[in-house]
């Protein structure tokens, strides 16, 4: 009997299909992917597997069988014993995952008690148990603290834990490393191989990430538009696709390992800075985010600041807009003209106001400059939207119109309204897709060629920054730890973050990925 | 926690202040002769400017409101025209009407207010918290539809046709109560809550609406949040998930509207009062307001911020008691 078993399976959502006629199976202690880009139904199906349509008015059709029950058929008492205690799931969030009121060890144990005839104090033995397989450090007394008081990586390891409690057969991950960096990713994706190997249950993940996958799995399932594209090994699919959206999905994934091919030449300096350093707060809760930073910008090229969350990368970006005032060190622009520096923001939804139009949000610099004419300001607007691969008649559409890269687009289009020499793109395409990531990282390509701009790259994806960079500077505890050309960076880091960093980014080849994963196991026992 | 305390003590102090200055300068420019109220209609000219004397109402606004600081903090001499009378502190002056002493007068009423609406706090809580989670946890079906409209008749129906009702049918058709009458806590606690049932109920339907209102709409949105999702994904059960992790989470705009309600029924519930015959601050303010006696008003009102004040510090420490993330600062 297999441990996952879905035929035919359809998920209705009103008149949206967003699971059709997807039909797989997984075999007890297998490891199987769900890879899609956003809106291919993935996450779906793993609901499905719980059940958690149902109630929610959802139309559900085929069947779905996990450890021997039947999902659909199932009664409410069956399909709560299932949920936790035979499959459970690790969800992508891990901070809004848990109930912020309570303790982490509670609310474990609470789960743990709808499975196990247990006493309270039994079950917060267990609770700690699973904390500490997890690898949380001084377990008994972290149980007690609350989800806010944990790093987003213990949070999804607590998380992890919260699942291995009831001992499953099956785990299901649902982008469990989406919102972690890098090198916290590959010790989560280490942990749930080693928990694995030992426990021999079976692992169904869910994720936008081929590299994810590839490090993690055995068969691989690519799913597009709810349906299947191509179902196979790990080494098959991402080695030798069969199809072509599977082909068209690996081009589009940055290559940590490829060198940028050649760029012009860079120009004179637009922007320098000298000893940059910002603080927040005051006296004992004073906090150094940016700490002597220098660097410049030449015209026409791209500079990419690399760094996990809390690195400092973000407010140097603010600082050299002008959004944020630096505590000490000074912007001077090259050759003693105003710099113009615009920004594009990472989130195209919540950055872009959704009760004006586009073209109102793109006029907004050129009206800040003193525009008047409003036949003027619409010709100028169309022609940017022209230029960043939108139409001149979406001047009157409203945000919630577009995609998330169209968003991207307008953002885009509103940072050159200012005619800038410079702009600062703050994570521009984490948010994204890799295809459209792929689009946008080319549209700000073709831009730089065109208008000469130098440009700041500031992102947590390695492979992405080496894409776009013709100078990387690698940012850690507000400093730059290292910086030169892109190629030299990657290739021979002699920085020992820097070195860690990369190998911890997910290899697209598994078998790279395996003997990566051996060489960071011997380097943590050593 | 001591600099919560400190920072609170000190805002609460100006607060109160600026109502006290607010409620002066109001008086001082509302039109109509004072005195001539005071003494009543039959008054001679003469008489009436001999009150207007004794009550220092020729003095500058800023002189009249220095006596009453002075009196706030080192008690006052009165003189009631044939003897002297000492108030003192914290006195809040003599009542242009009785002759009595302000700071007395709302030690009287108060007990009467706070009995009313401490009870009837409890009441609303109860009926509209328990109300709003079962309607959220309902939503939809036909039980929700039938306690909304219930809610919504609770929020559209006078205080006195609620009230009204009650008193005729449990006093006057099924007698099981007498009809109420304030009986002192101390004296005999079963007497009190006995006559006070019902005044807590009226006041307490009226208030429950909103709070079930609002109860549910915040329960809906703690309902779609992640953690909620994640332990249904568990298995826990739908109680224990209603109960332990989504009305929690919902009950800080609950803790917020309570404080605000119940520091202005303190002083508002005149209506209520009025009915059942109550003797407390608002009936009393109610009356103060219409003979322009204006330390009584004065003296009213700063109880009654007082305690708008205090459920609000109240409310703030118990945001941080049941969400830890809160730092008390």
């Amino acid at each position: 009997m297999s441990l996952v078993d879905v035929s035919d399976l359809t998920v209705e959502f009103g008149s949206l299909r967003a699971v059709d006629g997807l039909s797989f199976r997984l075999e007890q202690g297998g490891a199987l992917a769900l890879v899609g880009e956003s809106g291919s139904g993935k996450s779906t199906v793993a609901s499905a597997l719980l059940g958690l349509h149902r109630g929610t008015g959802a139309r559900v059709g085929g069947s779905v069988e996990v450890a021997g029950i039947d999902v659909e058929e199932a009664s409410d008492e069956e399909l709560r014993r299932l949920r936790g205690g035979k499959a459970a799931m690790v969800f992508q969030d891990p901070l809004s995952s848990f109930d912020p009121y309570y303790a982490i060890g509670d609310q474990i144990a609470e789960v743990y008690r709808v499975h196990a005839r247990v006493s309270r104090r039994a079950a917060r033995a267990r609770a700690v148990e699973v904390l500490e397989r997890v690898g949380i450090p001084d377990a008994p007394r972290r149980s007690r603290s609350r989800p806010h008081e944990f790093s987003g990586g213990m949070r999804q390891r607590a998380l992890i834990a919260m699942a291995l409690a009831c001992t499953p057969d099956l785990l299901i991950a649902d982008e469990p490393t989406t919102a972690l960096d890098v090198t916290v990713q590959a010790q989560i994706l280490d942990l749930l191989h080693t928990l694995r190997e030992e426990t021999g249950m079976g692992l169904l993940l869910v994720t936008h990430d081929v590299g994810v996958a590839a490090e993690s799995v055995d068969e691989v399932l690519v799913m597009r538009h709810g349906r299947a594209v191509e179902h196979g090994p790990v080494g098959t699919v991402l080695g030798t696709p069969g199809e072509t959206y599977t082909r068209e999905l690996l081009a589009a994934v940055p290559r940590v390992d490829a060198r940028r091919a050649a760029t012009g030449e860079a120009g004179e300096v637009v922007l320098e800075a000298t000893g940059l350093r910002r603080e927040f707060g005051r006296g004992k809760k004073a906090f150094t985010a940016v700490d002597g930073v220098s660097l410049t910008i030449r015209r026409g090229e791209t500079l990419g600041v690399v760094g996990e969350s809390g690195s400092g990368k973000t407010t140097l970006g603010r600082m050299l807009v002008g959004l944020l005032e630096p505590t000490a060190g000074e912007i001077k622009p090259g050759g003693g003209v105003r710099p113009d520096v615009q920004m594009v923001f990472q989130d195209p939804v919540s950055s872009l106001n959704p009760r004006r139009s586009v073209g109102e949000s793109i006029a907004d610099p050129l009206r800040a400059r003193g525009e008047r004419d409003e036949t003027r300001i619409r010709g100028r607007v169309t022609e940017l939207l022209e230029r960043v691969g939108l139409e001149g008649a979406h001047y009157d559409r409203y945000p919630h119109e577009f995609s998330g890269g169209q968003r991207q687009r307008v953002g885009i289009a509103r940072a050159l309204a200012a005619d800038p020499r410079v702009i600062v793109c703050d994570e521009p395409v984490s948010a994204l897709d890799v295809t459209t990531q792929a689009q946008v990282v080319a549209l700000l390509g073709e831009l730089q060629r065109e208008l000469g701009l130098a440009l700041v790259f500031v992102a947590h994806d390695l492979a992405v920054v080496r894409q776009v960079s013709d100078r990387v500077a690698v940012m850690r505890r507000g400093r730059i730890v290292e910086s030169g050309p892109a190629d030299e960076v990657y290739d021979h880091p002699q920085d020992p973050y820097t070195q860690q960093l990369l190998a911890a980014v997910p290899a697209l080849d598994p078998e790279v990925a395996a003997r990566r994963r051996a060489a960071r196991r011997e380097l943590a026992a050593a | 926690m001591t600099g919560f305390l400190l920072r609170r003590v000190l805002g609460a102090v100006v607060t109160l202040l600026a109502i006290s200055v607010i409620v002066y300068v109001v008086f001082y420019v509302t039109p109509g002769n004072v005195a001539q109220i005071t003494c009543g209609p039959r008054c001679s000219p003469e008489q009436v400017d001999q009150v207007a004397q004794q009550l220092r109402l020729d003095d500058p606004l800023y002189v009249r409101y220095w006596h009453f600081l002075e009196g706030l903090v080192a008690g006052q001499d009165y003189s009631t025209g044939t003897s002297v009378e000492h108030c003192s502190a914290p006195c809040l002056g003599l009542s242009y009407q009785s002759d009595q002493q302000v700071t007395q007068l709302i030690l009287n009423k108060l007990p009467v207010s706070l009995s009313l609406v401490f009870g009837a706090m409890v009441l609303w809580l109860i009926l509209g918290v328990g109300t709003g989670v079962l309607s959220a946890w309902r939503r939809g079906r036909l039980s929700e539809r039938l306690l909304t409209g219930v809610t919504l008749a609770g929020v559209a129906t006078p205080v006195f046709v609620i009230g009204l009702v009650l008193m005729i049918v449990v006093c006057g058709q099924l007698q099981l109560l007498p009809f109420p009458q304030y009986v002192n806590l101390t004296d005999d606690p079963e007497q009190w809550a006995w006559n006070l049932l019902l005044p807590w109920l009226s006041l307490a339907l009226i208030e429950a609406a909103a709070f079930a209102r609002l109860t549910r709409a915040s329960m809906l949105e703690t309902l779609a949040d992640d953690h909620i999702r994640t332990f249904r994904a568990y298995g826990v059960g739908e109680r224990s998930v209603i109960g332990r992790h989504a009305l929690r989470g919902a009950l800080a705009p609950v803790i917020a509207l309570n404080a605000n309600n119940f520091g202005s029924a303190v002083g508002g519930a005149v209506l209520t009062e009025t009915l059942f015959g109550l003797p407390g601050i608002g009936q009393e303010l109610v009356h103060a307001v219409n003979v322009v006696d204006l330390p009584v008003v004065v003296g009213m009102v700063l109880v009654i911020g007082f305690f708008v004040v205090l459920a609000n510090a109240v409310a703030d420490v118990l945001y941080a008691v049941a969400d830890r993330r809160v730092v008390l600062a």
